[in-house]
């Protein structure tokens, strides 16, 4: 088969690739920047372009069997027209392309706060998508994107989302990273007690989960599945377990939960006239992600498709370990 | 008509309920003629008028399904409500019909001048509305069997039909109501009130106070869209006519014209044979206890169930709905397969020493019997010969006989244990009364609701129980144990004191001996796994008891026995043991000392010793204090046994060598089942010893006691116990016992006593199984491990998580006292939850440091998501060992969640 792989420049996008194309299919990643694969995994290679170019899509489609869609601009804060540029009309065009070229299958990979309204999500399956719901941006247009790609799901294209939750791992900048510079700072408190239970994922587990998803999208097109560890642990347990691995000191600071969500709305409102380099430290999502439960049912999941996580929390914790020692 | 404002004589067409009544399909409505003689009182016209009725009728739906109905339930409301109350069994048993299970008809009748029938404008009392349900009745052309249903004074017109039916009748069913008013006691207040001069009318008609007072007295309330339901057909006063006409219609005085029906029908109920349901909301104001005491006496055979919490509208407040279905299926496949034998009726009859056996025997003997160490009287020790316990107890029974307490009255014991409770216990049996026992250590609460559940006939107690008697409003004739100054005895209301009934006895005249079947006992269960139960043994099922503990510990007549143990304690004269009662406070037993003990041993020279798990720490922690008699004293005892919660090996062992030449035993038992299995210290090191790797733990029980047996039923993978009854060794789920001492039933409790002997009732001709609700395996030299409570076990993506087993390997890691496993989220999904106390003792609720964390997931090999330390484990007061993991998870949940770090 070949499969094309949308947004392989970051962690899990170079990890999904990476994993079909060990799989023994011929991958071609599609992203602005080289994925840093090409020429080192064999059976893929790199086309270079933008998800809002309808001309480059038109060419990263060509020829291909089958889509893995990762592409999106993940954030915290921005501009709310770039999100809706690169994830809704960015998927909308792929859509479309996919459609004009025949390919028969897509995996589109989501996000759990695309069902998310800010309340506790305890031991539920993945709930229907629901941009008017979603907190924050990036978890409305990424609602959008899904409804728009299952919309599409037809007996020519079959269409499959997947929601990976809390994504980490070596090498990871969005999550890992940041947890542990902030950690180093000085920066990083616990909102409330840190009780709060949380699923996650680590990296590998999330790229066999959809390469899973892209083998079973014949059987289970037009679902939705949340992709976890299924190891929910405390909140505090989890940034603690980032920090151990990579030497820092674990959050030791407190703030109530509530004032951070304050002071989240506050940060994000003024991030968005006054931009700065980083993300802003707290947004008012992150708050509720951070202090209330959210922890899945996998069951539905591991079954359809036919998937287990091979790498537990803990020894995910020692992979990570292994690699800030390396460094 | 005098009575009330003229907007009740106004008549009106009967019409169809408005559309969008929640739960209402109207589908169900119909409009019924029929024609019906008016005579008597007011409504006096010699020709027979037609009048329409409004009621719900499942009939047609089942004629479309094209099924064949097994009955017909006649459905009768009462006062103010309508055929709404009705709504659900009729949706349920017409779904029940569509998915092949056997179709009831059911009929619910909106009566004339309520609901949407017609207004007559004339007052229908009594014999009228008995006449208009018959007219009904006739209309529709009903000749099946028939069950009558009815709630509230809709009961009453319902049992009138059964009463006048008896070709077609096939059993009555009941929601709270009464048939009988007691010209002892008062009319219930709130109908007193509603009653008065100048408040009837308006009250009833004029306003909808009466009709806003019975919608407020749901628990939990009722939404606003169900009250709006229930206020429908009475927005006006010319439609709330038969509100009044009803309330006026209660049969205040000798005088009343309804009276006369209502006697009637009360005699009538007495004479039915047809199977009975009552399902009672013990929170009504109106149709209380007292009113289902009645109709118990009038229909011994009713299957009764009392839903703790639910009042007068139980139809709301609990799934009537459900339990009168399960019970009609009952029914129907009793009546399929053989009839259903009497209720006390079990197989054959062991031929077992009455338990008062001995007290004949040595009537004459100067022997010991009972040593109180600490008397109420103040000196001690008092030492009671058998020749006097014998004869009190003959003379206390005589003077109850003439005091009025029949052979199957409930006697309410509110006695401290000692010679004063033992001697009226065996008077008690002795004249066949049933003996109604709760344990004080219930709280004032508990006990007062155990005892307005067994609803005694009599009272017997000491002052601080009559006055709680008398303030909580208890009922029942008082006897108190000790003489009051008149004034006092009055004031509790006490018609006679234990002197005055030796006195009344002084003849020894007593009536004919019970029946080994014939009940014996009503005790009440702990409470620490949920409200307490009343647990009904008959005659030879106590005569049992003392049997099975007779031959397990080799106790009998001679034997001397320290009764730290309440239950058992009791029976020390049915096994002719010399039993001595030590220095504590009964209901606290962690006020026992080793020195009081070792005293009470000296006292009778005793061999066996039965404790409580919380005497046996205080007793361990006080034996310090024990002086070289005090050892010495201790030797005697052969057989030292703690009962009531599991003790652990090293508190046996330390309480062992206290008692050199003892057998230290843990047996396990419930209220239900007072002596399951056995094991010994040697067994249980043993047992820990030669427990295979991987096995589901617990704690070991033990081997089956005398004649005792146990089988579990496997847990399937939704945590429920549906497997046939088995003993093969490695397979987890509910235990269940049988025995000739387990419990005959529930008292008033038929949907759980139902439950307790789900799919193993028929296991074995004549054998009676209990469902402990207890979760363990048998190991294969026969051994039962306790893995925990049912409500305790979890259902995980992985599979079932039963609590022991994982909180003894978390107890292996170093830092922590003691565990206790709980669970979140939902059912089939849920995350284990470690809850620890630590050695060092933790100031505050917290999550475990990461390392503690990782030691105790380490230690067993059930995924756990958390690890929440807390200063203390809440436990159960009066085991102080057994701890709610239901609570605990709830608790958890909230803090899991992103909620408070409160205590649990």
């Amino acid at each position: 088969m070949r499969v094309l792989v949308t947004g392989a420049s970051g962690l899990l996008g170079r990890a999904v690739a990476t994993e079909i194309a060990g799989q023994g299919h011929d991958v071609r990643t599609f992203q602005r920047r080289p994925s840093g694969l090409g020429g080192v995994v064999p059976r893929l290679s790199d086309e270079l372009g933008s998800v809002t170019n309808a001309d480059d899509v038109a060419r990263a489609v060509d020829g291909v069997d089958a889509i893995v869609h990762l592409a999106a601009k993940v954030s915290l804060a921005g501009d709310p027209a770039d999100f809706d540029r690169v994830n809704v009309d960015g998927t909308r065009s792929l859509l479309a392309a996919a459609r004009s070229a025949g390919v028969a299958r897509l995996v589109l990979v989501s996000s759990p706060s695309v069902a998310h309204s800010g309340s506790s999500i305890v031991g539920d399956d993945a709930g229907p998508a629901d941009p008017e719901q979603a907190r924050g941006d990036y978890a409305r247009t990424k609602a959008t994107a899904e409804l728009l790609a299952l919309a599409a799901d037809s007996p020519a294209l079959h269409v499959v989302a997947v929601r990976p939750h809390l994504v980490w791992g070596p090498g990871d900048t969005q999550l890992v990273a940041r947890v542990v510079q902030r950690a180093r700072d000085g920066r990083l408190p616990l909102l409330g007690h840190g009780a709060a239970l949380i699923d996650s994922i680590y990296i590998d587990n999330a790229a066999s989960g959809i390469a899973a998803a892209l083998a079973r999208v014949d059987e289970v097109h037009g679902n939705s599945y949340v992709l976890t560890n299924g190891e929910p642990r405390p909140v505090a347990e989890l940034l603690a377990g980032m920090c151990a691995a990579a030497g820092v000191k674990a959050p030791g600071w407190r703030v109530p939960a509530a004032l951070a969500r304050a002071a989240g709305s506050v940060i994000e409102s003024v991030w968005r006239i006054a931009p700065g380099s980083d993300e802003p430290p707290m947004t008012r999502f992150l708050a509720e992600q951070l202090s209330t439960a959210h922890w899945f049912d996998q069951r539905r999941t591991r079954a359809d498709l036919r998937w287990t996580p091979s790498v537990t929390l803990d020894e995910g914790f020692e992979r990570l370990a292994a690699s800030y020692r390396a460094e | 008509m005098s009575r009330l404002p003229r907007a009740a004589s106004v008549a009106a067409e009967a019409s169809h309920p408005p559309a969008g009544l929640p739960g209402l399909d109207p589908k169900f409505s119909r409009l019924v003629r029929a024609a019906v003689s008016e005579r008597g009182g007011e409504a006096d016209v010699s020709a027979p008028v037609t009048r329409t009725w409004h009621i719900l009728d499942n009939g047609p739906e089942l004629a479309k399904l094209g099924v064949e109905t097994v009955g017909t339930v006649l459905c009768v409301h009462g006062n103010p409500t309508w055929s709404y109350l009705w709504r659900s069994l009729v949706s349920e048993a017409t779904a029940d019909a569509a998915t092949g299970h056997p179709a009831w008809r059911i009929i619910a009748v909106d009566q004339l001048d309520m609901g949407f029938s017609e207004r007559s404008g004339l007052v229908r009392a009594l014999p009228q509305r008995v006449r208009d349900l018959s007219a009904l009745t006739d209309a529709l052309e009903l000749d099946g069997p028939v069950l009558t249903f009815g709630h509230d004074w809709g009961g009453v017109v319902s049992l009138g039909w059964a009463v006048d039916h008896p070709e077609l009748l096939a059993g009555v069913m009941l929601l709270n109501t009464a048939v009988h008013q007691s010209e002892a006691a008062p009319i219930p207040a709130p109908l007193r009130l509603a009653l008065a001069r100048g408040v009837l009318g308006n009250a009833t008609v004029a306003t909808p106070a009466f009709l806003e007072t019975t919608l407020a007295l749901a628990h939990p309330p009722l939404s606003s869209e169900v009250k709006n339901a229930y206020r429908a057909p009475y927005r006006t006063a010319a439609r709330r006519g038969g509100i009044g006409g009803f309330v006026a219609d209660i049969p205040v005085d000798a005088q009343h014209p309804s009276l006369g029906e209502l006697h009637r029908i009360a005699a009538g109920v007495s004479a039915l044979s047809v199977p009975a349901l009552m399902l009672w909301g013990p929170r009504d104001p109106i149709f209380s206890d007292r009113y289902l005491d009645d109709l118990v006496e009038r229909m011994p055979h009713a299957d009764v169930h009392r839903f703790e919490g639910a009042g007068h509208l139980i139809a709301e407040d609990v799934d009537f709905a459900s339990a009168a279905l399960t019970w009609l299926g009952d029914r129907q496949g009793a009546t399929s397969t053989s009839p259903n034998p009497d209720s006390a009726g079990h197989g054959s009859v062991a031929l077992r020493a009455p338990l008062w056996q001995n007290l004949d025997v040595m009537r004459d003997s100067d022997d010991v019997a009972l040593v109180e160490m600490v008397p109420s009287s103040g000196d001690g020790p008092r030492v009671v010969s058998w020749k006097l316990l014998s004869r009190r107890v003959r003379q206390i029974a005589s003077g109850l006989s003439k005091a009025g307490v029949k052979k199957g009255d409930r006697v309410s014991l509110l006695i401290q244990p000692g010679a004063d409770l033992t001697a009226v216990l065996y008077a008690c049996l002795r004249i066949g009364a049933i003996v109604v026992v709760a344990d004080a250590g219930l709280g004032l609460r508990g006990l007062t609701r155990a005892v307005r559940g067994a609803w005694p006939a009599h009272v017997i107690g000491a002052a601080p129980g009559l006055m709680a008697a008398r303030a909580l409003g208890w009922p029942g004739q008082k006897i108190s144990t000790v003489r009051f100054p008149a004034a006092t005895a009055r004031a509790l209301d006490v018609q006679h004191s234990l002197a005055d009934l030796i006195e009344l006895g002084a003849d020894e005249v007593l009536p004919e001996a019970p029946r080994p079947d014939d009940t014996a006992a009503v005790l009440f269960t702990s409470g620490s796994t949920g409200p307490a139960k009343g647990v009904v043994y008959t005659h030879d099922q106590l005569s049992a008891v003392a049997e099975a503990l007779s031959s397990k510990y080799g106790i009998g007549v001679g034997t001397g026995l320290v009764a730290g143990f309440a239950p058992f304690a009791l029976l020390g004269p049915a096994l002719g043991a010399r039993s001595v009662t030590p220095d504590m406070v009964v209901t606290s037993p962690k006020t026992l000392t080793a020195t009081a003990v070792a005293q009470a041993v000296a006292a009778v020279d005793a061999t066996v010793l039965f404790l409580s798990p919380a005497a046996v720490t205080n007793v361990v922690a006080t034996a310090p204090e024990l002086s070289a008699p005090d050892y010495v004293a201790l030797r005697s005892v052969t057989s030292f046994l703690s009962a009531g919660a599991p003790v652990s090996e090293p508190l046996l062992t330390a309480i062992a060598t206290l008692m050199p030449n003892a057998t230290p035993h843990t047996p396990y038992g419930m209220t239900e089942g007072l002596l399951m299995t056995d094991i010994t210290l040697a067994e249980i090191r043993e047992a820990t010893a030669s427990a295979p790797e991987g096995s589901a733990g617990g704690v070991c029980v033990g081997t089956p006691a005398a004649t005792a047996r146990v089988r579990i039923s496997a847990l399937d993978v939704n945590g429920d116990a549906v497997g046939e009854p088995s003993d093969t060794p490695g397979i987890t789920g509910e235990i269940i016992v049988s025995a000739p001492h387990v419990k005959d039933h529930y008292d008033r409790l038929w949907l759980t006593d139902r439950a307790s002997k789900r799919e193993v009732a028929s296991t074995g001709a004549g054998e009676r199984w209990h469902r402990t609700g207890d979760v363990g395996h048998l190991d294969s030299a026969g051994r039962l491990w306790i893995e925990g409570r049912m409500p305790h076990v979890l259902v995980t993506a992985n599979g079932i998580v039963t609590p022991v087993g994982p909180e003894q390997r978390i107890e292996t890691v170093a830092a922590i006292a003691r565990a206790a496993v709980a669970g979140v989220g939902p059912r089939g999904n849920q995350q284990v939850v470690a809850v620890v106390e630590t050695v060092r003792s933790a100031r505050r609720v917290g999550l475990a440091s990461p390392e503690l964390a990782s030691a105790v997931r380490a230690a067993t090999s059930v995924p756990i998501a958390a690890v929440l330390v807390v200063p203390h484990l809440p436990t159960d007061i009066r085991h102080n060992s057994k701890i709610d993991r239901v609570r605990l998870s709830t608790w958890a949940a909230g803090i899991l969640s992103g909620g408070r770090m409160t205590r649990p």
